[in-house]
């Protein structure tokens, strides 16, 4: 038992690699995915990721699996659609999701038509799903410098983006940093995205931000267990994926992403907190 | 010295004016009421005010002193993990901005303010399990902490039961005793003539506006529900000059 589930990571170094990575993705992007879904904006994840694609996929094209050239075109597609969509809700009267909704679509269309014109045949596969059993160096450096990142500016951005959360009238009543901490999220959403897809692929990167947050949400209140209970599901998650997808030659990336359905299912069913268990099953009522 | 200078002050959407041509002077120190019937641009004058709302012409003149601002339907997602403390703290944003620490000081202004709009207790209770009542109490403790030298605030007292209403208002009596000016849009007309000195009757344009036995006659309020409350879509470009630019 325990070989099965040691040996793996001790006997193969990409092995050790892809866990390190997963875990990177783990903690950086899930408190993002926790942020997404108390912001009713977990579709926006997935709206973002299809943004991201064609940059990816314009620098496969242009330098081949160079994970520069492809990381930067992420991030430039999906800061293009983040910015122009935000721009977009904050001067006019199309609301968030529209306007998100527009971008992506055209950045999707975009990506597709540059692909075709240039006629040839790219195997664009691991950039869908993801290349997490042959990280190299270069792309782990990346994923940990990003969750860095993540960390360093969320505990800067804390206070405005909890207030521009719960109370955003507020916030521009007090401060002019509402904007500053929208496009800001933003952007760590775009970036924890473009590490994702080295690992996971442009779409299944959204899995592992969005689904253990929504499976937290079951179990605690609070942004900081949230975010706690999220990363734990997170990480179990990669290292169940990984182990899985190892024994039983599965696709990892899907392997990870399942492995935390199957969690948020078993949430959504048994959590403490507005699952089904509480709601068919209810405890008797307390006193006044 | 005057605090909020309104200059021919009008104010809209979509090309619409909600507030006409409206010029006033609000004191500083006064307690205000403004009144008038649905749709006659109170909301939209304190969005004005607050300056959350570029006025189409004309402007406003206001000392750049801190203001704090209760809107009508605060836009707070009800459902967004944050106790009531947090809440309530974040009206210390002038003093501790983004990255400030809430000090043991800090933390007893929290606690005085609750205790003045009757929350003590409630410190550590999620903002998902007030009532509205209790949530507009809330508020009204963060807008304490604001420490504001100018208060708007957009009916305050709407669906609050009347003990709840009586300790905010003598919260509002309070204000004005130290000093600071407050205005506040209000429907109950009893309440205006007992507690409020000034008051301000608007029906897109200004009705009248000065001490609150002068200003709040029957004549008055007449005038302002004449007001036609829908827009004509094919109204024709406003042809009042636009006075005094700069002033």
């Amino acid at each position: 038992m325990i070989d099965m589930l040691i040996t793996p990571f001790t006997d193969f170094a990409f092995m050790r690699r892809a866990l390190l990575g997963c875990i990177a993705i783990s903690v950086g992007a899930t408190p993002i995915g926790v942020f997404l879904m108390l912001r009713r904006m977990s579709l926006t994840g997935d709206a973002m990721a299809h943004a991201i694609l064609p940059g990816a996929a314009v620098g496969f094209l242009i330098s081949g699996l160079s994970l520069g050239a492809m990381t930067i075109g992420g991030l430039i597609a999906g800061m293009a659609v983040a910015l122009l969509s935000g721009f977009v809700t904050r001067v006019t009267a199309l609301k968030e999701d529209a306007s998100m909704a527009a971008f992506y679509l055209i950045s999707l269309a975009a990506g597709v038509l540059i692909v075709s014109m240039r006629g040839s045949s790219v195997d664009l596969l691991h950039v869908l799903f993801g290349t997490v059993l042959a990280l190299n160096d270069d792309a782990l450096a990346l994923l940990c410098a990003i969750t860095t990142i993540t960390w360093f500016a969320l505990a800067v951005l804390f206070r405005p983006l909890v207030l521009e959360c719960a109370d955003p009238q507020f916030l521009r009543s007090v401060s002019g940093l509402s904007a500053v901490t929208h496009f800001a999220f933003l952007a760590l959403v775009v970036m924890n995205l473009v590490a994702g897809f080295q690992a996971l692929g442009t779409l299944m990167s959204v899995g592992l931000m969005i689904l253990p947050a929504a499976a937290a949400r079951f179990w605690v209140q609070g942004i900081g267990p949230l975010i706690g209970v999220a990363i734990v599901v997170a990480i179990l998650s990669s290292i169940t994926g990984l182990l899985l997808s190892y024994h039983h030659a599965l696709p990892s990336g899907p392997a990870i992403i399942l492995v935390a359905g199957v969690i948020y299912a078993a949430s959504v069913i048994l959590g403490r907190q507005g699952s089904l268990l509480t709601r068919y099953l209810p405890r008797p009522h307390l006193h006044s | 010295m005057p605090t909020i200078v309104l200059h021919d002050l009008t104010l809209g959407y979509d090309r619409h004016p909600a507030v006409h041509h409206l010029s006033a002077t609000i004191a500083a120190g006064s307690l205000t009421a403004v009144v008038g019937p649905n749709g006659a641009g109170k909301s939209t004058l304190l969005k004005g005010i607050m300056g959350t709302l570029p006025p189409l012409t004309g402007h406003i003149v206001r000392d750049r002193t801190r203001i704090a601002y209760l809107p009508q339907q605060a836009e707070i997602d009800r459902s967004f993990p944050i106790a009531v403390h947090e809440l309530v703290a974040m009206g210390l944003w002038a003093g501790i901005g983004p990255f400030g620490r809430v000090t043991a000081t800090h933390r007893d202004l929290i606690a005085k303010a609750l205790a003045a709009v009757g929350l003590t207790g409630f410190e550590r209770r999620s903002i998902a399990a007030l009532s509205g009542g209790q949530l507009q109490r809330v508020l009204f403790a963060r807008v304490l902490l604001q420490d504001a030298q100018v208060i708007l605030l957009d009916e305050p007292f709407t669906a609050i039961d009347a003990r709840t209403a009586a300790d905010l208002l003598a919260i509002v009596r309070r204000w004005h005793d130290e000093g600071r000016t407050v205005v506040a849009v209000l429907h109950d007309m009893d309440t205006v003539r007992a507690q409020f000195p000034e008051t301000m009757i608007v029906a897109r344009e200004l009705i009248a506006h000065g001490p609150t036995r002068l200003a709040l006659t029957a004549a008055n309020l007449l005038r302002a529900r004449q007001m036609c409350e829908s827009f004509d879509d094919a109204a024709p470009v406003c042809d009042v000059p636009a006075k005094g630019a700069a002033a």
